[in-house]
């Protein structure tokens, strides 16, 4: 699935790197500590978050995650932004909370409910 | 000091300055470049950018300034981190999941979960870690080549 389809699916709005939304997500992952979401995450992942700092980017380049997406309606600041730019990271925004966002990304990604 | 036998086999060589989060992730993002220019193992380069981001985040966090090396040898790479900074008092204790000694500050951000180093012992073949209170720590792992 595309993360276009997703941010139509989910009403996420993206902050950044719109050519970039054609890229295929592998799968999902959820996390706040950034150690765990290094050790845990594989690439292609969507990444779903409540931090806004840059370092977020940082972790999503080197893992080769397909997106962000921060949780809450939170503003990403905005040497957040540039360094996505730059890495071509897609940030995308949800004003649903993180159990809401992940419960239907999970709905989306595996339809069969298994 | 870096281990004089491996310095021909040196590829990369970085400063890096403690509290510094803005740059945090900068060398490991260079390490991992310069490994797959050089074709290396798309597991291994994913084992040792989880390396290089925990040692690196360590000297951001807890030293004062570090340098991080890494080398291609035959067999293996060799990545290390040497920092002059507060030390760690009981190894056992800060390799243990879920102990960190980080203030507020860092765990706000999302580091500091006390995993940092375990991860580096989980990603590496061959782990070694000294420390001295009050002057520094360096850590190095090998990860071998084979069986890729």
């Amino acid at each position: 699935m595309t993360l276009e389809t997703i941010c139509e699916r989910l009403s996420l709005k993206c902050k950044c790197c719109w050519e970039n939304l054609k890229r295929e997500v592998t799968g999902g992952y959820a996390g706040d500590l950034l150690s765990d979401v290094m050790a845990n995450s594989t690439a292609g992942t969507i990444w779903v978050t409540r931090q806004v700092h840059q370092n977020i980017v940082a972790v999503a380049s080197l893992k080769e995650h397909a997106a962000i997406v921060i949780v809450q309606g939170a503003t990403p600041e905005k040497e957040t932004l540039d360094k996505a730019t730059k890495e071509g990271i897609p940030i995308l925004v949800a004003d649903m909370a993180e159990f809401e966002v992940v419960g239907r990304l999970y709905q989306l990604l595996y339809p069969a409910g298994d | 000091m870096p281990d004089n036998d491996n310095d021909r086999y040196l590829q990369g060589r970085f400063e890096v300055e403690g509290r510094d989060f803005v740059d945090a992730g900068l060398v490991s993002s260079r390490i991992k470049k310069g490994l797959k220019a050089k074709g290396i193992n798309e597991d291994i380069i994913r084992r040792i950018a989880v390396i290089a981001f925990e040692a690196e985040v360590n000297i951001i966090s807890y030293a004062t300034r570090g340098t991080i090396s890494y080398y291609i040898l035959p067999d293996s790479i060799v990545f290390e981190a040497i920092d002059e900074g507060q030390g760690i008092e009981d190894i056992d204790l800060a390799l243990q999941e879920g102990y960190s000694t980080a203030d507020d500050s860092i765990r706000e951000m999302g580091f500091g979960a006390g995993m940092g180093l375990a991860n580096i012992k989980k990603s590496s073949d061959i782990f070694e870690i000294t420390s001295e209170i009050g002057r520094g720590t360096r850590v190095k792992s090998t990860i071998m080549l084979n069986g890729k």
